[in-house]
C-alpha cells in the first residue's frame, strides 16, 4: 500500500517527523517496506521561460533556444522539439543535471557546431509521464514562478510510503486506516470523515428514484447499494487527486474512474461505476451461469461457472462481483449517465472465485479481507459527492437491495489478560484509551464491542494484541522461561542420536556430507522403482518426482564434481527416501575417482569397489547401533546395482538394513557419471534400536587364559561363498571358537579346475585350563568335519 | 699382586680388546665355563682349610663376578655398537608425503541443526520431526488457516495430484510441507490422546526439510527451518522474547545482540510479531551484534513468532483456557549463512566439495555447550 504524506494529512492532524511516523508505522506493525520521495531526483529542474526560439545554422529539425532560468544570463540551448517555441515556459535542467529518465548526465555540448548549454525536458525525461511528443508546456500562470523549482512549483515534494500491510488488517487498505492506527499510538489526531472530505456536503440534494437493483445471490452477494447519477462529464481528475493516485501507483484514467479509485484506496471501499447508456434494464447479484463468459476490464476474457457471483442485466454479466468490471460496460470519457455500485461481497466467496480465475485485483484484495460492512451507504454517499462536485450531475435516491452482514461483536475481556499473554503491564485505563481510539467501545464491565471494520478482532487474545502492538512490542519485558527441577535428561530420541552418530561416522571415514533435492526428475527415478510421489506443480521437469532413492542425487552431485576436475569423490547425505506408504530417513553414499592416489612407494593409483562401500556400510550401521556380527549376506540389491558386484544385508531374510555395490553401469551413464562408481544406502528406520535400561553394563573379566590360533586351508567349489565357510567354521564349537576370518584367497591349477583355496584363522579361547594336544586335535577334527559339509577339502 | 688377580686382570684385558661376539664368548669359556681357569679355582675352595677359605673364598669370587660383569657390558656395548650401525644405514627422507586419510565433512545444516539441539537442550526442549509429505489439514486447516484465508496466498505450496487426496474433510490433495509446523501440531494432537484432553507442558523444536514453490537467488524450492513450541500454563509474550533473545545469544555466541519485535500477522499465533536482529559491521563484514544504531549498522529480519492462537490449541484437543504458549520459526540455512559468512543459498545444495572443504565441519566438531556450540 503506497500513500503520499499530504495524503496522510489529509486525515491526521500531526506535526510529527517524517522519521517518527515511519518509525511508528512498523512499530505498531504496519511495516515500512521503503520511502520516498519522486521530487528528492527532480530538485535541480527549474521553472524556466523561453525567450527567443530560432533556427539553428545547421539543422532543420532542431532549433536555437534562450532560456531564462531566474540567473543572470539566459541560457543558449539547442532543442530538438517541435513545440519548443517563443514565450513557452517549461522546465529546464541546467548543465550538471542527472536525467533520471534518459539516465544521463547533462554537459555543455556542441550540436552541429553551435554550443548547448543544459536541456528543456519531456514528462518522460523526468519520468513523471510517458509523454515525450515534446517538451512540457506550463500553463501562462507559471511565468511568475520562472526560475523557482519545479518540484515545489508542482506540489511533487511529497515522500511516499510503501506499507505492507498484513492480510488480516483490510481497515489498513485506505489511508484513513493508516491514519487511525498512528492517531491512536500518539501521532496526532485522526479528523473527522467530514473534516477529511473538506466542504463535503454528503446530504446531495436528490432526483428521482432509485436504480433497478436486487440480489439473488445473498449467499455471495448479501448487499447491493446502488444509486445513479445523471448528466455528469467526465474528464480528468482533479490535480490533487490525480497526485494522490500517481503517490499510490495508480494510473489516472478518467475522472469517473479516477474517483472510484481514489475512495477505494483512500477508504478501503471498492466500487463500480457503469454507463447506463450501455446497460439493459436493471442490474442483477446472481451466481454465474457454467461457462458464461466476460471481458474484463482488462482486457482479458474469462470462464465462469456456477460459484461465482456476477453483476448482471438482461443481456449477460458486467462484472465479475468484487474482483473486476467488466470491459463494456465501465465508465468511458463521453459517458452522461452513471450507476454507482456499492456491494457488500462475502469475503470466501471473492478469494475462491479469485484463486480459480487466478485473477487479482485491488477490489480482490480488500473484499477477500472483508471490507467494512457498515460503510456502505457512506462509501456511497462520498462517491457521489465526488461525482457531483467534479462531473456535475444530479444524483438519484438509493437503492438498498439486501442486507450487509453488520454485526456488534462483542469480546469479554479482562484488563488483566493483557499481562498474562501480552506479558506487558498497561494500566487499565491506559488500555481503555488505546482501544477507543481504535474504535472499540468499552462497557463498564470491560465487554468491548468491536469496531465493524474490525472483522480480524474476535477473541480476547486479539484484543491484548491491539493493546500491546499499540503501546510497543519493545516494553515488554524479557521474563525467563521457568526451569525444570531436577538434572537433565537427553532430550534427543534414540533415533536421532543413532542418526546423529551415524552421520558423524560416515565423515569421520572421510565422506562429505551434502545436501541434495528431495526430488528429482522421472526419468532419473525410473531405475529406483520410479517415484510414487510425483507434484501437480513442480517448479521444473527436473525437480518433479519426490526420490525413491539417495542414490540419484549422490550420482548426479559426483558427476558435477567430476566435472570440476575432482579426482576422489566420496559423498553421503542423511536425508528420507519417499515411498508410497511413508517416509524413510536414509543414509545414502557414492565413491567415485580415486580411491587411492598415486603414490611415490611404487603405488599406482585405485579404484574403488564394492568392499569399500561394504566397509562403510559395516561402520556406519554400526555407529548406528545395529549388531553388525548378527547381520547376513545376500543379494538382491536391486537394478540400480551391478547384478554381480551387489549385495544387501539382513538381519533375517526380510528384514534389510542396507544394499551397497557397485552402481550399474547403465545407471551411472544414464546419469552421466563416467568411470566405475559404488553406492550403498542405509536404511535407518529398519535398524532395530537397543533398549537401554540404565547405564549398568554386564559384568566382565578378561578370561585368565591366553588366547590361540589355529591356521585351515581348505579347498571349495569356486562358487562358494567365503562367508557360508566361516560361518560354518565359526559353528563348529561355539564354546571354543570366538572369531574366524578369511586370510587367504587362491585360485590356479594348483588347486584345479572349478576349485578355490580358502584359508581361515580360527581364534580360540580356553575357558577353563589351557587346550591340550588332544583338545587341539579334537577341534581341529570339527573344524574340518563343519567344513566338510560345504564339501570343503583341507588342503594337504 | 696375587695369582687370581693376575688371572682376573687376564680376562679383563682380553674382553676389553675382544673383537665380536664369538670372541667374547671364547673368553667365557676359558673363564667361567665348567673347565674354565675360574671355575676351576672356585672347585679348590672345597680342599681348604677355614682360613685358607676365608682368606681366599672372596678373592676367587671376586674375580668370578669381575669377569661376569665385564662379558655383560662389554656384550651390551657391542650390541649398542651394532645397532647404531645398523640404524645408520636406515636413513628416511622424511620429507616424503605420508600416507594421507581421506577428509570428511559435515554440512552446516547439520552442523546448526545440532547447535540448535544443544540450546535448546539447555532451556528444556526437545526435538520432533514429522513428514514432509502431508495433508492439508496438518499444513494449514489446523493452523487457523482455511482454504479461503488470503494467507494461503503467502505459500507457495507443492501440491500432489488430486488423486492423493486424504481422508481429511478437505478433499484437497497431499502437499509438502510448506513450514515443520504440521509437526507442532501432531506434537500437541499426540499429547492430547495420550492424557486424554487433559494436556501437559510442552517444549520442543522441529526442524527439518521444507518447500515452497519458490526459485531466484535468495530462494530455493526446498530449504531448512527450526519451529518452536511451548505449551504450558502462564505462558507469555515475555517469555517469548527472553526464549529469541537467549536462543539468539547462544548460537551466535555474543552477549551483545539486541532484537525488536514487531507487530506482524500469522494465522495461528495471536498476537503476532516478526524479530529483527541488530547487525554491525566488523572489518568489513556484517555480523550479527554489536551496535545496529551505528554506522552501517541495522536490523534484519530473522524470525517470526507469537503466541499460539486458541484455535490452534483447541483443533489439536487441547483447552486454550488452561494451555497457552508461544512458537516460532526460522530459516536454518538463513541462520548458517548469517553465522558462518556464506553469500550463495544455493551453493548449499549443489554438493560442490570445495564448499565442503571450505565450509563443512570435522566428524569431531561436535557441538557442546561446554565446547561452545560454535565450531
Amino acid at each position: 500500500m503506497k500513500f503520499s504524506l499530504s495524503w496522510l494529512k489529509a486525515h491526521l492532524d500531526t506535526d510529527a517527523s517524517l522519521t517518527e511516523i515511519t518509525d511508528k508505522l512498523t512499530d505498531i506493525g504496519l511495516e515500512l517496506e521503503g520511502i520516498e520521495n519522486p521530487a528528492d531526483a527532480l530538485r535541480p529542474f527549474r521553472v524556466a521561460k523561453v525567450i527567443e526560439a530560432g533556427p539553428h545554422p545547421n539543422a532543420d529539425k532542431l532549433q536555437l533556444l534562450k532560456v531564462a532560468d531566474g540567473g543572470a544570463e539566459p541560457w543558449q540551448v539547442v532543442c530538438g522539439a517541435p513545440n519548443a517555441k517563443a514565450g513557452m515556459i517549461g522546465v529546464f535542467g541546467p548543465p550538471g543535471t542527472y536525467i533520471p529518465g534518459s539516465d544521463f548526465t547533462l554537459k555543455p555540448a556542441r550540436i552541429r557546431d553551435v554550443e548547448s548549454f543544459g536541456m528543456m525536458c519531456s514528462y518522460r525525461e523526468l519520468e513523471l509521464g510517458d509523454d515525450h511528443d515534446g517538451i512540457i508546456e506550463l500553463p501562462e500562470s507559471a511565468a511568475s514562478k520562472v526560475g523557482t523549482s519545479y518540484a515545489d512549483y508542482a506540489q511533487i515534494d511529497d515522500p511516499v510510503f510503501d506499507v505492507s500491510i498484513t492480510p488480516n488488517r483490510q481497515d489498513c487498505m485506505g489511508v484513513r486506516g493508516i491514519a487511525r492506527d498512528l492517531a491512536a499510538a500518539g501521532i496526532g489526531t485522526l479528523k473527522s470523515l467530514s473534516d477529511a472530505y473538506r466542504g463535503a456536503n454528503l446530504d446531495i440534494p436528490r432526483a428521482g428514484a432509485g436504480p433497478d437493483v436486487r440480489t439473488e445471490d445473498p449467499g455471495g452477494c448479501p448487499a447491493f447499494y446502488a444509486r445513479t447519477v445523471s448528466g455528469v462529464s467526465n474528464g480528468s481528475a482533479p490535480d490533487w487527486m490525480q497526485r494522490h493516485l500517481k503517490s499510490a501507483g495508480q494510473k489516472p484514467i478518467s475522472l469517473l474512474v479516477d474517483i472510484t479509485n481514489f475512495v477505494m484506496l483512500d477508504l478501503g471501499r471498492p466500487l463500480h461505476v457503469y454507463d447506463i447508456a450501455k446497460l439493459n434494464g436493471g442490474l442483477v447479484a446472481r451466481k454465474a451461469k457454467a461457462g458464461e463468459r466476460l471481458t474484463a476490464l482488462n482486457d482479458k476474457e474469462y470462464i465462469l461457472d456456477e460459484t461465482m457471483t456476477v453483476i448482471a442485466d438482461e443481456k449477460g454479466a458486467h462484472d465479475i462481483g468484487g474482483i473486476m468490471g467488466g470491459a463494456e460496460t465501465g465508465a468511458q470519457p463521453e459517458t452522461t449517465e452513471v450507476l454507482i455500485e456499492c456491494a457488500y461481497f462475502t469475503p470466501e466467496n471473492i478469494a475462491r472465485t479469485g484463486q480459480k480465475l487466478l485473477l487479482t485485483s485491488d477490489a480482490r484484495q480488500r473484499f477477500e479481507r472483508g471490507v467494512d460492512p457498515a460503510f456502505l451507504d457512506d462509501g456511497l454517499a462520498i462517491a457521489t459527492w465526488l461525482i457531483t462536485e467534479h462531473c456535475g450531475g444530479t444524483p438519484s435516491e438509493v437503492t438498498r437491495a439486501g442486507t450487509p452482514p453488520v454485526e456488534q461483536r462483542t469480546v469479554a475481556y479482562d484488563p488483566a489478560q493483557c499481562l498474562a499473554l501480552g506479558g506487558l503491564d498497561v494500566a487499565p485505563d491506559r488500555q481503555k484509551a488505546i482501544l477507543e481510539a481504535l474504535g472499540f467501545a468499552i462497557a463498564d464491565d470491560w465487554t468491548i464491542t468491536v469496531p465493524t471494520w474490525r472483522r480480524d478482532v474476535s477473541g480476547w487474545q486479539d484484543i491484548v494484541e491491539e493493546i500491546v502492538r499499540i503501546e510497543g512490542l519493545d516494553n515488554i519485558p524479557s521474563t525467563p522461561l521457568p526451569r525444570k527441577p531436577g538434572v537433565a535428561k537427553p532430550t534427543a530420541s534414540p533415533e536421532q542420536l543413532a542418526e546423529r552418530k551415524a552421520r558423524r561416522t560416515a565423515a569421520a571415514r572421510g565422506l562429505n556430507e551434502v545436501v541434495n533435492w528431495s526430488f528429482i526428475s522421472e526419468k532419473e527415478a525410473a531405475p529406483f522403482g520410479g517415484g510414487t510421489w510425483s507434484l501437480a506443480n513442480p517448479i521444473s521437469e527436473d525437480l518433479k518426482a519426490m526420490r525413491p532413492s539417495m542414490l540419484p542425487g549422490l550420482i548426479a552431485a559426483a558427476k558435477r564434481n567430476s566435472a570440476r576436475g575432482a579426482s576422489s569423490i566420496r559423498l553421503f547425505e542423511v536425508g528420507r527416501r519417499y515411498l508410497e506408504s511413508s517416509e524413510h530417513p536414509t543414509i545414502g553414499l557414492v565413491l567415485t575417482g580415486e580411491k587411492t592416489a598415486r603414490g611415490w612407494q611404487g603405488r599406482a593409483a585405485s579404484k574403488f569397489d564394492a568392499y569399500d562401500a561394504k566397509a562403510e556400510v559395516l561402520a556406519i550401521l554400526e555407529a548406528a547401533g545395529a549388531p553388525v556380527d548378527k547381520l547376513m549376506d545376500f543379494g538382491e540389491a536391486g537394478n540400480a546395482y551391478h547384478p554381480g558386484q551387489s549385495g544387501t544385508l539382513r538381519l533375517g531374510p526380510k528384514k534389510i538394513l542396507a544394499a551397497y555395490g557397485a552402481l550399474h553401469p547403465s545407471v551411472t551413464k544414464a546419469l552421466g557419471l563416467k568411470g566405475t562408481a559404488v553406492g550403498a544406502e542405509i536404511f535407518l528406520d529398519a535398524i532395530p534400536l537397543k533398549k537401554k535400561s540404565g547405564h549398568m553394563r554386564d559384568a566382565f573379566a578378561p578370561p585368565a587364559l591366553q588366547s590361540v590360533t589355529r591356521d585351515f586351508a581348505f579347498i571349495v567349489d569356486a562358487d562358494l561363498p567365503a562367508g557360508d565357510l566361516v560361518r560354518t567354521v565359526k559353528g563348529a564349537d561355539k564354546k571354543l571358537i570366538t572369531d574366524a576370518r578369511i586370510f587367504d584367497l587362491f585360485e590356479g591349477p594348483s588347486v584345479g579346475e572349478g576349485k578355490k583355496s580358502l584359508a581361515v584363522e580360527v581364534m580360540l579361547q580356553p575357558v577353563e585350563a589351557t587346550l591340550t594336544e588332544e583338545d587341539l586335535k579334537a577341534l581341529s577334527d570339527k573344524v574340518v568335519a563343519s567344513a566338510g559339509k560345504l564339501g570343503a577339502e583341507l588342503r594337504g | 699382586m696375587s695369582d687370581i688377580e693376575a688371572i682376573r686382570d687376564k680376562y679383563l684385558k682380553q674382553i676389553e680388546t675382544a673383537s665380536d661376539g664369538d670372541a667374547l664368548e671364547a673368553i667365557r669359556l676359558a673363564a667361567l665355563g665348567k673347565k674354565g681357569e675360574i671355575s676351576l679355582l672356585l672347585k679348590t675352595l672345597g680342599q681348604m682349610t677355614p682360613e685358607e677359605r676365608q682368606e681366599q673364598g672372596p678373592k676367587i669370587n671376586g674375580a668370578r663376578q669381575a669377569v661376569a660383569d665385564a662379558l655383560t657390558s662389554r656384550k651390551e656395548a657391542m650390541e649398542t655398537a651394532a645397532l647404531d650401525a645398523k640404524l645408520a644405514t636406515e636413513k628416511l627422507d622424511l620429507t616424503l608425503p605420508a600416507p594421507t586419510a581421506p577428509k570428511g565433512s559435515i554440512h552446516p545444516v547439520s552442523q546448526v541443526m545440532d547447535e540448535l539441539a544443544e540450546i535448546f537442550a539447555d532451556l528444556g526442549f526437545s526435538v520432533a520431526t514429522g513428514p514432509e509429505i502431508e495433508d492439508d489439514w496438518h499444513n494449514f486447516t489446523a493452523l487457523n488457516i482455511p482454504d479461503t484465508h488470503p494467507a494461503r496466498a503467502m505459500h507457495d505450496t507443492f501440491y500432489f495430484p488430486p488423486e492423493s487426496a486424504t481422508s481429511d474433510d478437505s478433499g484437497m490433495p497431499k502437499l509438502l510441507r510448506t513450514h515443520t509446523s504440521p509437526v507442532q501440531i501432531r506434537t500437541m494432537m499426540d499429547v492430547a490422546k495420550k492424557t486424554d484432553g487433559a494436556g501437559e507442558p510442552i517444549y520442543l523444536i522441529a526442524p527439518g526439510r521444507t518447500y515452497r514453490s519458490d526459485s531466484d537467488a535468495t530462494h530455493t524450492p526446498m530449504f531448512h527451518q527450526v519451529e518452536g513450541l511451548v505449551i504450558d500454563k502462564n505462558i507469555h509474550m515475555g517469555h517469548l522474547k527472553w526464549t529469541l533473545e537467549t536462543f539468539v545469544r547462544a548460537f551466535f555466541e555474543r552477549d551483545d545482540i539486541e532484537l525488536r519485535l514487531r507487530p506482524s500477522y500469522f494465522p495461528f499465533t495471536e498476537p503476532s510479531a516478526e524479530v529483527d536482529v541488530g547487525f554491525s559491521v566488523e572489518q568489513g563484514r556484517r555480523i550479527i551484534g554489536g551496535d545496529p544504531r551505528g554506522d552501517n549498522g541495522g536490523w534484519m529480519e530473522i524470525l517470526g513468532s507469537g503466541m499460539v492462537h486458541p484455535n490452534v490449541i483447541r483443533n489439536c484437543g487441547l483447552d486454550p483456557d488452561i494451555w497457552q504458549g508461544f512458537a516460532f520459526g526460522c530459516g536454518i540455512d538463513r541462520l548458517a549463512m548469517l553465522k558462518y559468512g556464506m553469500d550463495d543459498l544455493r551453493a548449499f545444495f549443489d554438493g560442490d566439495l570445495r564448499w565442503a572443504d571450505h565450509y563443512g565441519f570435522d566428524a569431531l566438531d561436535v557441538p557442546t555447550l561446554s565446547g561452545g556450540v560454535g565450531a
